[in-house]
């Protein structure tokens, strides 16, 4: 066991000195709690206010759309706590911090996340683990051994699947001049797209989301599937057991793109 | 006969730079090379000067032998490894600073970033403790250690930047313009601390600088870089020699004497005082300071003498011209 854990210790020892750096100034990170807090109700009230309307809404009602934004943002919060801020790799890049992580003995990924914990995006995991147990409560779930494994296995592939749609947006970052509007439309519009039934999608959507960046994987099938519901055409609610296969998949994606990212800050422009 | 710390043979980098190309839209790739088929080797425990103007190659040259940057042709191999495939055992084994660039954390107190890279460099605890203290010691940091980064001097900071490199005691030491912009005692401290820990553990030591004094207190070798080529390899004094800079003899006479001129290998310069004290430059390939004074002393008497070393930056300037 000591092994494993002095492996880790490295980014241990970054990630809770990231923790008492931002604790060292409570009245800002307060703010940014809030400020994240703030994002993740405004998201939600919108699911609310068109759910107020209609009631029901590809295939699924209210109950039911709680689990698909709580279980999807659980996973996408959880993500971006850790990969969020790779969308910031030329600024690293101009500061130096780059160079500064080729020259530790750990993976220049590994000490990227770690590098940049952000605790205040804590609120919008909370916020996100409320917004569930509304809906498994209002939802009336009883909770068995299939429920539980498939929250399990949801959330741990999900935050999977977000962090490798992270780490792909990341690596264009080296090829792309302030390209952070257009990758995080990747991110950010991908969380959206996750809280959304995705029965509504048009093909080429349900396509994409489904197989090409998996996050109805995170949110949407899932929820098919702990209420017994069969899904559309192409995206059967029995798929969500396979989120595994998802995961792996954006993450070869993810490394292929990481590495040609490397390559390129190694041996193209410096 | 030990493995060389740093070989590197016919190494070349070339960076593509993108040129609007006129009237259209879109750009045009062209080539620049930054360093042109650059030989040298650095054997354990040298200490070596590695100079040149900006952009003649220096910085990345560094990256290449620490492993950020990728060759696009010739051979590195740094203690023995290759540093783009072991890149990780090779961070164990150097220390490096950038001048410009620092691996301390802003926003919370020195003592802080000397954890967590005894952590990153998985130090056990006696052993970090034991070389946290040292350091701080040295470096005269006592005062410092619980004061957030971001507030200190910047000698205060290039001191942290030199123990946080030093910390897993490393057994290369690569240093970037390590005294830009420290005073004049910062500057001094510093080298102290550098002369005192090679003396004691034989680091290796490649220093690049634009400060002469820096070359002539660390290394006992030096590497002019220039356009990417190797301009020179050898010590500081034969520097002087190969661009044929000048020593210059200064005596004070016993009495006004007429000018010095007409000495065989020596010119006169100048005259001060109606010819009290009289400057003569001489060329140490040609005549020795010994064989000019014994002349001067055939016109005059001597009363009192002093020797001007060469301007090390006048020096690298000379080169500098004379591939231009």
């Amino acid at each position: 066991m000591s092994r494993t854990r002095r492996r880790f210790d490295p980014y241990l020892a970054v990630i809770s000195s990231r923790i008492r750096a931002q604790r060292s100034y409570p009245v800002s990170f307060r703010l940014d709690m809030l400020g994240a807090l703030a994002v993740g109700v405004t998201e939600f009230a919108e699911v609310w206010v068109i759910f107020a309307k209609v009631g029901v809404l590809g295939g699924l009602n209210f109950h039911a759309i709680l689990l698909v934004f709580g279980l999807s943002n659980l996973a996408f919060s959880s993500a971006d706590m850790v990969a969020g801020h790779l969308d910031r790799i030329p600024e690293y890049i101009r500061q130096g911090t780059l160079d500064v992580f080729y020259l530790r003995p750990q993976s220049v990924l590994a000490q990227l996340m770690t590098s940049d914990f952000e605790l205040r995006r804590v609120a919008r995991i909370a916020f996100s683990g409320v917004i569930l147990s509304f809906g498994f409560a209002l939802g009336g779930i009883h909770w068995n051994v299939r429920v539980v494994a498939l929250v399990v296995l949801t959330y741990a592939c999900g935050v999977a699947i977000f962090a490798g749609i992270f780490v792909c947006a990341g690596s264009l970052q080296f090829f792309l001049i302030n390209g952070a509007e257009l990758t995080n439309s990747f991110t950010y519009g991908g969380s959206y797209a996750a809280s959304q039934p995705a029965s509504l999608f048009p093909n080429p959507l349900k396509l994409f989301f489904g197989y090409l960046a998996p996050v109805v994987f995170t949110g949407y099938l899932p929820t098919l599937a702990i209420l017994r519901l069969p899904g559309p055409a192409g995206l059967p609610s029995w798929l969500a057991w396979c989120s595994p296969l998802a995961a792996a998949w954006v993450w070869i994606l993810a490394s292929g793109l990481w590495r040609l990212g490397i390559r390129h800050y190694q041996g193209g422009g410096g | 006969m030990t493995d060389p710390m740093i070989e590197v043979k016919e190494l070349t980098r070339d960076f593509s730079v993108r040129r609007k190309s006129a009237g259209r839209l879109g750009s045009r790739r062209t080539a620049l090379r930054a360093i042109d088929h650059l030989s040298f080797t650095l054997a354990t425990g040298d200490a070596v000067g590695y100079i040149g103007a900006n952009g003649a190659g220096k910085s990345t040259t560094i990256k290449i032998i620490t492993g950020i940057l990728v060759p696009t042709a010739g051979v590195v191999r740094t203690c023995g490894l290759d540093p783009l495939r072991q890149r990780r055992e090779l961070a164990r084994r150097i220390g490096v600073v950038f001048g410009q660039r620092s691996q301390l954390w802003w926003d919370l107190p020195l003592a802080e970033s000397f954890d967590i890279l005894s952590a990153v460099h998985r130090l056990d605890r006696s052993t970090a403790r034991r070389r946290t203290a040292e350091l701080v010691d040295r470096l005269e940091m006592g005062e410092t250690l619980q004061t957030p980064v971001r507030q200190l001097s910047l000698g205060q900071r290039m001191r942290a930047e030199v123990a946080a490199a030093l910390l897993h005691s490393p057994e290369l030491v690569i240093l970037d313009e390590p005294t830009i912009g420290l005073d004049v005692l910062s500057k001094l401290r510093l080298r102290e601390f550098l002369i005192a820990e090679r003396a004691e553990r034989g680091t290796t030591l490649l220093l690049t600088t634009h400060d002469m004094g820096d070359i002539q207190r660390l290394c006992d070798r030096v590497l002019v870089v220039d356009h990417g080529k190797l301009a020179y390899d050898g010590s500081l004094p034969g520097l002087a020699r190969t661009v044929g800079a000048r020593r210059v003899l200064v005596v004070d006479l016993a009495e006004a004497a007429p000018d010095l001129v007409g000495l065989p290998g020596a010119q006169h310069l100048l005259s001060e005082g109606g010819g009290l004290r009289q400057r003569l430059a001489f060329d140490p390939e040609t005549t020795t300071a010994a064989a000019l004074l014994a002349q001067v002393s055939m016109r005059a008497t001597v009363r009192d003498l002093s020797i001007e070393e060469p301007a090390i930056e006048e020096v690298v300037r000379r080169i500098y011209e004379s591939t231009r």
